[in-house]
């Protein structure tokens, strides 16, 4: 490993080419952690803005308006509105409106919890649409099939029409999810220490904003990279031959 | 319209010839019974405005300082008229000879030097602390270690004071940012310039009680206190920097500090000392490194 760094080092000497991030052992520790932070923040999210995707699209076919028009509301609320301001709105307004109400002091959560709330329910509110147009391309035929052996409501939804809605469904929610890892990004205006945040301090403390630059850019190239990689493998791999073709 | 605007210009250049000509502004100062000095209106407490509207602060005091100087010697009354300057126009005004003399919070800078005489040695000097909360249990620059500091993106001193000292810096975009997750209690301190954090004292008592600049001041950088560039060597200029000298000694500017509400600055201190001990730093020339 070390010869890497020293030809990193030598790269700098020689062409002025300035990766910190390669040499400088202190660089390399925070911009991994940097690295780390994004990974982490992007799997919480993803499994969150599924979860709340698959819940809003079961509440979206309830009998009931009222829920119907909550899960509109949500919808509305963060569908219409930029991840950004919802992540200073959170951060600085909810936060401190919840934080006097309880009396706590030093505010509710800290910046990496409410990017949490806000990127999932973000992504969510899309996957809830996404999933509600799986689920209607369900044939009704198969859901009175499934009603006639028996089943019970939430029954056929998470055997019968979830399986079936997600797989005509991949396509949209892969498109969504890498949309949501490249929207972590945002968290850093929050302070959340997620690589683009991490990489905005190395290039003010080093001077090196070209470099940088083109690191970002290939890291998240990398990341989403992985995620297509294994979305398509997993899309593959959950095929129902002869269904959605 | 033409022919008023040619009269001004020629007005304005017969202006600058005569004091090119001229020179000597000490002597105009006491033939006018008048020093015109520029300052700062917009920087609690070194120059701002008290609620009649008067432009006050420590270095109005040191200008006014100067001026019964300035009348001692001539045996004559000297008024001061304050011109107030901001950043951007104080060194045109006092190159275009609108004002004598310019004491306005301008830090001593290599490549201002070229452009107006900042004579020697300096006044004042401001660098980077901590404005902490008062139960944040920080004393100094290694209690910070393991705690919440909020900064500004793109600061250097981040990292070199914030991080390498073992704190966790939560850094924001701008300074209004700061101050909402400063005041929201979400870092315990803010690391950012000593003289942005005592206007905010000072202005906003009430708001920013339960907060002190909490470490030493480091990174310091002097500020300067000027003339024209070419009457550096001049009385004006010679006069000026016996009048500084003399403060460092009396201790003057950390009585001025005192009277203004701005806590002691080590380097003020130390430059007291240094001038009374005759160290070269204090005296009128510029020395190699200062």
């Amino acid at each position: 490993m070390e010869i890497v760094w020293d030809w990193f080092e030598w790269l700098n000497k020689a062409h002025g080419i300035k990766l910190t991030i390669f040499y400088d052992e202190w660089d390399r520790g925070r911009f991994l952690k940097g690295i780390w932070t994004t990974i982490h923040l992007s799997v919480v999210c993803i499994l969150l803005s599924v979860f709340v995707g698959m819940t809003g699209a079961w509440l979206q076919m309830s009998r009931f308006v009222w829920i119907r028009r909550v899960v509109a509301g949500y919808i509305a609320f963060f569908r219409n509105t930029p991840p950004l301001v919802q992540l200073y709105f959170f951060y600085f307004a909810v936060d401190r409106t919840l934080a006097g109400f309880f009396d706590v002091k030093g505010g509710m959560m800290d910046s990496y919890g409410w990017a949490v709330i806000s990127l999932s329910f973000f992504a969510g509110a899309f996957n809830t649409e996404i999933f509600r147009a799986g689920v209607e391309a369900v044939p009704k035929s198969t859901i009175e099939a499934s009603e006639a052996l028996g089943y019970t409501k939430f029954q056929i939804y998470r055997y019968i029409t979830l399986p079936l809605a997600y797989r005509v469904c991949l396509p949209a929610l892969n498109n969504n999810l890498i949309n949501l890892v490249k929207t972590t990004t945002v968290a850093y205006a929050i302070a959340v220490p997620e690589t683009l945040y991490i990489s905005n301090q190395i290039w003010s403390d080093e001077y090196n904003v070209p470099e940088m630059m083109n690191v970002v850019w290939i890291v998240y190239l990398l990341l989403v990279g992985v995620l297509v990689f294994l979305m398509h493998r997993w899309e593959k791999h959950i095929k129902v031959p002869g269904f959605g073709q | 319209m033409f022919k008023r605007l040619v009269t001004a210009g020629v007005a304005t250049l017969a202006f600058s010839l005569m004091y090119s000509a001229a020179a000597d502004t000490l002597q105009d100062v006491i033939d006018r019974g008048k020093l015109v000095a520029g300052v700062k209106a917009d920087y609690a407490p070194w120059g701002m405005r008290d609620a009649s509207g008067n432009v006050v602060g420590m270095e109005i005091d040191m200008i006014n300082d100067l001026a019964n100087r300035i009348g001692e010697q001539a045996g004559k009354e000297i008024e001061v008229e304050l011109v107030v300057v901001v950043a951007s126009n104080r060194m045109q005004f006092l190159e275009q000879g609108k004002i004598d003399i310019m004491i306005a919070t301008m830090s001593d800078k290599p490549e201002r030097r070229e452009v107006v005489g900042i004579v020697q040695p300096n006044y004042y000097s401001s660098g980077v602390a901590i404005l902490a909360h008062n139960d944040s249990g920080i004393s100094d620059w290694d209690s910070i270690k393991g705690k919440k500091i909020c900064g500004i993106q793109g600061a250097w001193y981040n990292k070199e004071h914030g991080d390498k000292n073992g704190a966790e810096m939560i850094v924001f975009k701008g300074v209004p940012e700061v101050e909402a997750a400063v005041l929201d209690g979400r870092c315990v301190g803010w690391l950012y310039d000593d003289s942005a954090f005592i206007p905010r004292k000072v202005n906003e008592p009430e708001k920013w009680k339960d907060y002190e600049i909490a470490t030493p001041v480091v990174a310091d950088v002097p500020w300067g206190a000027a003339v024209r560039k070419e009457e550096i060597q001049d009385p004006i200029g010679k006069t000026l920097s016996a009048a500084i000298i003399d403060w460092h000694k009396s201790g003057t500017i950390a009585e001025l500090e005192t009277k203004w509400g701005v806590p002691q600055t080590q380097w003020v201190l130390d430059m007291r000392d240094k001038c009374n001990a005759g160290d070269k730093s204090c005296d009128d020339v510029l020395d190699e490194g200062e």
